[in-house]
């Protein structure tokens, strides 16, 4: 009786100009895990958290280097993000052959976000179940960029996509003013530190569940020009962890009360 | 229907008589450009401390015929770049649209991305290197002057072949042998380059454009120079050479023997 007749494809507009099939793409990018992203005058960085399906399985991974001055992280059907993070590694590879040049940001994002926009508008395809924050450095400094399966890009100050995202928006909207002038270990600490807003009751931030990517201009001293896009993963981000725990902050403060001597 | 797809969609035999088909086969072979027509010559260029002076003259030759005696054959790319064409000029043409779209292309990122003349001259050589290997040459040799991506002058050549080198001074077609080496007087290695100053590089273009007319049959006297550098791109299009030395020419009796 009151069946939705609008959704069965993508391109069927409702009697309100929606399309339903989009609206149910984007769905599937709240049921993935959540990724945040934020960018300073200086670095891009991207924190997530890993789901396991159990116990015994290995933690899905969320974040995917593209190229040298490029990362991406995901929330949603990871296969569909690896059609897209491949399609993204050719257009930079095409770069770097044709121009001898790495890909600028705004080019290589308005490239995915055609290619989701034209499975929005022909019978027979479906649009993209995942969402992408995509950090990276070209000539005009670090930048953030969030996708939508819709097609839909914009550059971001800082941004959190997936599952009970909107508790680390509501921390990066509390300190959007900080973010600019961030070392890359504050920002990895704000990151880490909106997660956590996200974050279930009976869940945590640890090694095994935590990934950070960071992209940087670079220290010219050394003559490099950028800080080359790196994957943090496993015990390489207890570092931060242990610097937004709330033990570590218990323990030393216990810590410092029980000294007696 | 019948067994012959040649047939199929179009107006019966038995009605409209025997279908011409004619066209559908082409008698003679492809053609590609096998040889130029109408060329230009020499294209000079040199580096100085704050960036490079460019050159070439406005002649298309059509064979010995000195055919169209204003042609442009430096072109400005993105407000950065310069190349000179030497060559076929209908390639030259086709060159020149090709970039003017690539340029477009290139604009419509609001946020100033744009190719500096290091990028642009990859793309060329890879376009001069997919045609070849097409056995469909385009039948240039380009030179590429302007700023690389550290602001750095940069010259650079591409050829039909889709061949590239580098050199602080470069000449395509008759000016390697003649240009070149009085160029190399001026710049015989990068370091002196570095402190060449612009006046002493546009002389010695000057100077080189004037043995090449003076020698080069294909050669004229109404040229095209340009100065890049940071501040941009200064492009002179109808200039003369000057002080040409003819005098001695009246003592010059016979070949040999003659006396008066």
């Amino acid at each position: 009786m009151f069946r939705n007749n609008y959704d069965n494809d993508s391109v069927t507009f409702s009697p309100q100009g929606r399309i339903f099939q989009v609206e149910y793409a984007s769905e599937a990018v709240k049921q993935g895990s959540v990724v945040v992203g934020i960018v300073s005058k200086t670095h891009a960085i991207l924190v997530v958290l890993k789901r396991n399906a159990e116990e015994l399985s290995s933690y899905q991974k969320k974040i995917i280097a593209i190229d040298e001055h490029l990362g991406i992280a995901l929330a949603g059907l990871a296969s569909d993000a690896r059609v897209l993070s491949n399609f993204m590694r050719s257009q930079c590879s095409a770069s770097r052959l044709t121009f001898g040049r790495a890909i600028p940001l705004s080019r290589i994002v308005s490239s995915i976000s055609g290619r989701a926009q034209s499975n929005t508008q022909n019978y027979g395809r479906r649009p993209y179940g995942v969402g992408l924050l995509i950090v990276g450095v070209d000539d005009s400094g670090p930048h953030l960029f969030e996708f939508q399966p819709s097609g839909m890009t914009q550059e971001m100050i800082a941004c959190a996509i997936g599952a009970r995202s909107q508790m680390a928006r509501t921390y990066l909207e509390r300190n959007v003013e900080r973010f600019a002038n961030c070392s890359r270990e504050e920002l990895v600490k704000h990151g880490l530190q909106a997660l956590k807003e996200s974050l279930t009751q009976d869940k945590e931030l640890a090694i095994e569940n935590t990934s950070v990517g960071i992209v940087g201009i670079g220290n010219s001293l050394k003559g490099s020009k950028i800080e080359v896009f790196k994957l943090y993963d496993g015990i390489e981000v207890k570092q931060w962890i242990d610097l937004v725990s709330d033990k570590s902050n218990i323990s030393e403060a216990v810590e410092s009360m029980e000294v007696d001597s | 229907m019948n067994h012959f797809p040649q047939a199929w969609g179009r107006p019966r035999d038995d009605i409209y008589g025997p279908y011409d088909g004619s066209f559908l086969h082409d008698s003679r072979p492809n053609q590609h450009t096998t040889t130029p027509i109408v060329t230009g010559t020499s294209v000079i260029a040199i580096k100085f401390k704050d960036g490079v002076v460019i050159a070439a003259d406005n002649l298309a030759s059509y064979g010995s015929l000195a055919r169209f005696t204003n042609v442009k054959r430096l072109r400005k790319f993105a407000e950065t770049s310069v190349i000179g064409f030497g060559g076929d000029i209908s390639d030259m043409q086709y060159l020149d649209r090709a970039l003017n779209n690539l340029e477009i292309k290139h604009a419509y990122d609001s946020s100033g991305h744009s190719l500096n003349a290091k990028n642009l001259h990859t793309y060329l050589a890879k376009k001069f290197y997919q045609r070849r290997s097409k056995l469909d040459p385009l039948w240039n040799h380009v030179l590429v002057a302007g700023l690389d991506d550290e602001d750095k002058p940069f010259l650079a050549s591409a050829d039909l072949y889709g061949t590239t080198f580098s050199s602080p001074s470069l000449a395509t077609g008759f000016g390697a042998h003649l240009a070149q080496p009085l160029l190399r007087k001026l710049v015989p290695d990068e370091e002196a380059a570095t402190k060449l100053s612009l006046e002493s590089a546009i002389n010695a273009v000057k100077e080189s454009l004037k043995v090449l007319y003076y020698r080069d049959a294909r050669s004229m006297d109404k040229y095209s120079i340009a100065v890049i550098t940071k501040d941009g791109i200064e492009l002179k299009e109808n200039e003369k050479l000057e002080n040409q030395s003819w005098a001695f020419a009246e003592k010059i009796r016979g070949y040999g023997t003659q006396v008066n």
